[in-house]
């Protein structure tokens, strides 16, 4: 008879597997969602915002009017 | 596997998956080994089959024992001492048609099935070709170069998406595309 082997692991097969998965599963998705939230979400609050400091509706409007696109109000020559 | 498939769409209609694991494996089990070849399966009673989920089939493989394999059954019965390692090894096929590792091996299947997938796929192509050639009808105007700049000179000053969007492309100052 060949060499006796050790005995295999019998129990716990699965909260074996579980323990080492939920954990990679858990940070892999709290990873995914802070990366998902610096990329898009902050830097286009950031678009947004720096946008707005420099916007004037005014004159966008005016450049908008003299270029012809409303109905309501024509270009100012 | 691909037998599997082709037979999946009648074989699970209307059909628990008992008799649908019977009809599987009666077709995949004549085919191998030509086991029950005149007569179909009886699905009412227990079938053998190899599975890597389900390690003990309801019966043995072989079911007709010739002279040789029934003198084997006889010294089973004995002290398993006396048995040969050729006699195990004969023993163990007479009770399964698969060990673990002929199911676990690795076939070339996948070739045929990306083979096929391609070919069906690049003939589509074709397909689609020939419909653009001789179906489709022209085109409408609204897709031609100049109306399409004069149309991006529109959303441009309506400045469309100014934030993230079309607009944002666009340098206003120098009059051109943002670099």
């Amino acid at each position: 008879m060949s060499s006796v082997i050790a005995k295999p692991a019998m129990r716990g097969l699965l909260a074996k597997r579980l323990r080492f998965h939920l954990a990679v599963a858990f940070t892999l998705s709290i990873a995914c969602a802070g990366a998902f939230k610096v990329a898009v979400g902050d830097s286009r609050k950031k678009a947004y915002a720096d946008f707005y400091k420099k916007y004037d509706a005014m004159k966008s409007f005016e450049a908008m009017r003299d270029a012809g696109i409303f109905e309501s109000v024509k270009p100012r020559k | 596997m691909l037998l599997a498939q082709m037979l999946g769409f009648s074989v699970f209609r209307g059909t628990n998956l008992l008799r649908a694991r019977g009809l599987l494996s009666a077709v995949g089990v004549r085919a191998i080994h030509g086991h029950e070849v005149a007569k179909g399966e009886d699905l009412s009673v227990p079938m053998y089959c190899d599975r890597k989920d389900s390690p003990l089939p309801d019966i043995p493989y072989v079911q007709k024992l010739n002279t040789e394999q029934e003198a084997l059954k006889e010294k089973e019965k004995g002290s398993w001492k006396n048995l040969t390692n050729e006699e195990k090894i004969a023993l163990y096929r007479i009770a399964f048609h698969q060990s673990y590792a002929d199911m676990c091996k690795s076939n070339s299947e996948w070739k045929t099935v990306m083979g096929g997938t391609f070919i069906f796929i690049g003939f589509t192509g074709l397909i689609v070709w020939w419909q653009t050639a001789h179906v489709y009808p022209p085109k409408p105007h609204t897709f031609n170069e100049e109306w399409k700049e004069k149309q991006a000179k529109r959303m441009l000053d309506m400045q469309m998406n100014p934030i993230e969007g079309f607009a944002s492309k666009w340098d206003y100052e120098k009059n051109e595309w943002k670099k």
